[in-house]
């Protein structure tokens, strides 16, 4: 692991994990746990929804692509027409040029190859702004 | 003890059972979750044993349909790369490459590599994680918060 792992715990930053796979939801869970950021999981992108129907709101939202009922590239078009602004980053072992291109086309801010790790968590962080190191 | 638990580690790194992923989650571990990749791992034997279950039986009706065999395993690949399981990923990666091209016998035959190389796996991690544990905290919580 690169650097020392920052703590954002005073940031009060917020996420959502959205995956299906129940070792990646407990995986990504810890690494957000891990730099102070609370966070929910839910297993599909239909979930996702629903939880910010019922008037929920993430400062970032970890996206799988591959989901039962709803994957991540219908989620994140949802999430977008229904007019969320948080920062969606997509995470996803399908790394095709194609596959990418879509999913980000969907409305994603940024894109990471699983397996998540705590350094490629704080690039998303960076890119997203959501973390500025002083 | 502790330095069996260390060689008995890093023998599974050298034998290439397990990649940098596997230290990623034990940078996570600490005094809240001491046990946290042994909780992890179990999470993945049985959801990845279900996996199994699941191939098998689609396997053992003989009607390859190799969209469904790719996504099993698709998401056995992808929580075997969570965990830091190299040799097993490795397995999946050929196995999906063989329903790529629709090769019922490269499926066959591959999937029972996949077996092999998880159930070797969960004999060393079982064993590693219960000398770990008679080893005490400081091999298991490597962190305070």
């Amino acid at each position: 692991m690169a650097g020392e792992v920052p703590n954002l715990e005073a940031s009060k930053l917020t996420a959502l994990v959205v995956d299906d796979n129940f070792v990646n939801q407990s995986v990504h869970h810890k690494l957000l746990d891990r730099l102070g950021i609370k966070n929910d999981v839910v297993s599909n992108g239909q979930e996702a929804v629903d939880v910010h129907c019922s008037g929920r709101n993430y400062d970032l939202i970890l996206m799988d692509m591959d989901m039962p009922i709803m994957n991540g590239i219908q989620a994140t078009r949802r999430l977008r027409e229904m007019g969320i602004e948080s920062k969606i980053a997509g995470v996803t072992t399908r790394a095709e040029e194609e596959e990418v291109k879509e999913f980000m086309e969907a409305g994603l801010n940024d894109f990471q190859e699983k397996p998540l790790t705590i350094s490629k968590l704080v690039s998303i962080l960076h890119n997203l702004e959501l973390y500025v190191q002083t | 003890m502790q330095r069996q638990v260390a060689l008995i580690k890093q023998s599974l790194f050298d034998q290439g059972y397990l990649d940098e992923q596997f230290m990623e989650l034990e940078e996570l571990q600490d005094d809240v979750n001491p046990n946290f990749v042994e909780e992890v791992a179990t999470l993945y034997f049985k959801d990845s044993a279900r996996l199994i279950n699941s191939i098998d039986q689609a396997l053992e009706r003989g009607s390859f349909d190799f969209n469904r065999l790719d996504n099993y395993m698709h998401q056995f690949k992808g929580s075997s790369s969570s965990i830091g399981a190299s040799k097993v990923k490795t397995e999946c990666t050929m196995f999906r490459e063989y329903c790529r091209v629709g090769n019922a016998e490269g499926c066959l035959m591959t999937f029972q590599q996949v077996k092999k190389e998880h159930a070797t796996l969960r004999k060393k991690l079982e064993h590693y994680f219960q000398l770990a544990r008679q080893a005490g905290p400081k091999e298991t919580a490597r962190r305070s918060k």
